[in-house]
């Protein structure tokens, strides 16, 4: 079942916390809602599910509008963030809640519910603790069983609301691997509501970016990641290495650092974004830039060696004023930075915003050097 | 001065002296104020014996009190218990204007006191009131009988049930109802299977000290039931008019009833609270695990 969002408005008091968002949830696949606290993911989720009604705009699943269908009648699977499991219930009765719901006519036979639950209970691995009462599972626990009911009555929507939110790090990453394959395994339309950048690109087919109760970008992650539409959203997924100054003669500079923009013709106010893997270090400035940094610390945990340096007589544009490369172990040892080293930033990619643009334009330094080196390059 | 070894151990409050001061005196009060004058109310009604007591419980006029008090709270008590559940919900699940107002506005019977609440009572409903003079026409008497006891009643104990379920609901918060209505429930069977088993216990708290106060109420009965004894008198009413008669010990084997009837209600009152506490423990020792 597809999932239609047309143009959807919602004000709570003097708060607009959706902003005529429309969307498409294509069929069978994972989507994720990303956005910081207060961007209006979660009262979308909730918009879809029935659960809130919006003050305008229209809700289809496959064409067919439900803006006025009441939300019991919707056959939604919706994961709550605390769970919501019925405290005085076992577990067993908790999934068995939805069947025990359906009318007289579709309801099936005592000992086929039976038969429901205990398939369930075995699909998300615990069998044995049928007769428990919620109090007494793990965060974990709960949140399988909650996934259970939702989807004991096989509704063709899964929507979860921050699915591993309150969980740690450990339980939230198996869990998580355990979603994709429900979700590959019963072909689902899911959405879920998350503010982890990295939960949403590792885990959904498309990704749908939001601030303060508009849509900012729907893309695949990896488009995502690689080319942002706006600011806001290179900033919010993942870490960025800013300079900001102004343009002159193909070159962008502030204070004592610079950095030459191969192709540019703009002139004026401009901000270079860069990610910790698009920049290397050196040990001297080159003909590319020229980027002091001293290294704050060194991080060798993970599968890259992640270094934080300070800006020399120049200033980053993010507030705690660091930048951030990430290097190979190989490279690591190779150069053996230390603490209080001094060395220079050299970019391979960057993503250039201009004046007013909200859409960064890529800049690539390779061809530069490559036709430079052989006489080519256009005057 | 005390040693440095010993006043490391010593927290606030702890100085042997202020420490048994305060609790002698707070005994004392306890036995001077609350103990004493229940004792003596049963040492009274006692006083001349079982026998007595018996012949002044089976007085025809007290026997009529104790059935017209047992009646007016087996109508207020369920009517506000039903009223109450309703306005928790309202005011917990519901956002809509002036529901801060709403919770405020429960508490009027509290802060009011209870003749007061009986003479507004009068003067609406009563012959000459604003609808008391209407209804008067259609030959509907509601004051000086038992419907204004019943109303003034229901009035004073109001908000026991809502004022024990709303903090509770707050707190609970309406995830596991929508939850519900996700799953297909209708509304009575989420009310049944999910509400009712989680503010089970409140309710019951509330219910309790609903009856407890209906029992006892005076201030406000006192005013609209005119005192018709054999018709409009309730027991606690009923003590009084003994006492003025000077008939003592009729007096005090009404009030032993009606503190038998609080003794009976803090017991229940006690053994709610332990239960609540008992399963507060232990769903949280079960978290930790």
């Amino acid at each position: 079942m597809s999932i239609t969002v047309d143009g959807i408005n919602k004000r709570f008091g003097n708060y607009q916390a959706l902003n005529n968002v429309s969307l498409d949830i294509p069929e069978g696949k994972l989507t994720a809602l990303l956005g910081p606290s207060g961007s209006g993911k979660t009262t979308l989720l909730r918009i879809i599910a029935g659960l809130e009604s919006s003050d305008s705009g229209r809700i289809s699943f496959s064409g067919k509008d439900v803006t006025g269908l009441h939300v019991r009648d919707r056959n939604i699977g919706f994961v709550f963030q605390h769970y919501a499991l019925f405290r005085h219930m076992t577990v067993a009765q908790n999934i068995a809640f939805g069947l025990d719901s359906l009318p007289r006519t579709r309801r099936p036979s005592k000992a086929e519910i039976q038969a429901r639950v205990s398939e369930l209970l075995d699909m998300i691995q615990l069998p044995h603790l049928a007769q428990r009462y919620p109090a007494q599972l793990s965060g974990g626990q709960k949140q399988r069983v909650a996934l259970a009911r939702a989807i004991a009555t096989r509704p063709k929507i899964l929507l979860l609301d921050e699915p591993f939110g309150a969980l740690d790090a450990k339980v939230r990453k198996d869990l998580r691997r355990w979603l994709r394959n429900l979700h590959d395994e019963f072909h689902f339309t899911s959405i879920f509501v998350t503010h982890d950048q990295e939960e949403a690109l590792e885990l959904s087919d498309q990704v749908v970016v939001m601030s303060q109760g508009n849509v900012e970008q729907v893309d695949e992650p990896i488009e995502l990641y690689a080319r942002p539409d706006s600011r806001f959203v290179f900033d919010f997924l993942g870490q960025v290495n800013a300079l900001s100054g102004a343009i002159q003669h193909g070159r962008l500079s502030q204070g004592k650092a610079w950095v030459t923009l191969p192709g540019v013709r703009d002139q004026g106010d401009a901000q270079l974004y860069m990610r910790p893997h698009e920049v290397r270090l050196a040990s001297a400035p080159d003909a590319r830039a020229n980027l002091p940094l001293r290294i704050e610390a060194v991080s060798l945990i993970g599968a890259e060696v992640r270094i934080e340096l300070s800006p020399v007589g120049w200033h980053s544009e993010s507030s705690d004023d660091i930048w951030e490369v990430s290097i190979s172990h190989a490279e690591f040892n190779r150069q053996r930075p230390t603490r209080g080293d001094l060395r220079y930033a050299v970019p391979e990619i960057g993503h250039l915003f201009t004046g007013k643009n909200t859409r960064p334009s890529p800049v690539t330094w390779a061809e530069e050097e490559h036709c430079r080196a052989q006489a080519l390059c256009p005057s | 001065m005390h040693s440095p070894h010993s006043s490391r151990h010593r927290r606030v409050g702890d100085g042997p002296v202020i420490k048994w001061l305060l609790t002698g005196i707070a005994l004392a009060v306890t036995a001077g104020l609350l103990i004493m004058p229940l004792l003596v109310i049963f040492i009274e009604a006692l006083g001349a014996g079982w026998s007595s007591l018996a012949d002044n419980l089976l007085d025809q006029y007290t026997l009529h009190a104790i059935g017209l008090t047992l009646f007016v709270a087996a109508l207020t008590v369920p009517l506000n218990l039903i009223f109450g559940t309703a306005l928790a919900w309202l005011v917990t699940r519901f956002r809509f204007p002036g529901r801060k107002l709403l919770i405020t506005l429960i508490d009027i019977p509290f802060a009011v006191s209870p003749v007061v609440a009986g003479l507004l009572y009068l003067l609406l409903y009563g012959r000459n009131g604003w609808i008391g003079s209407w209804l008067a026409d259609y030959d509907v008497q509601l004051m000086f009988s038992w419907p204004g006891i019943v109303m003034v009643t229901i009035f004073v104990t109001c908000p026991f049930v809502a004022r024990e379920l709303i903090p509770l609901m707050q707190q609970q918060g309406s995830e596991e109802e929508e939850a519900g209505v996700v799953l297909g429930a209708s509304g009575w069977r989420i009310f049944r299977t999910i509400t009712l088993p989680n503010i089970k216990w409140a309710l019951i708290y509330g219910v309790v000290l609903t009856n407890a106060r209906a029992v006892g109420e005076f201030g406000a009965v006192s005013v609209v039931s005119g005192n018709i004894r054999g018709q409009t008198n309730t027991l606690p009413l009923h003590v009084e008019l003994l006492y003025q008669d000077y008939n003592i010990v009729g007096a005090f084997a009404s009030a032993s009833l009606l503190a038998g009837i609080a003794v009976f209600t803090l017991a229940a009152k006690g053994f709610v609270e332990w239960r609540q506490a008992r399963i507060l423990t232990r769903q949280q020792s079960e978290e930790t695990l």
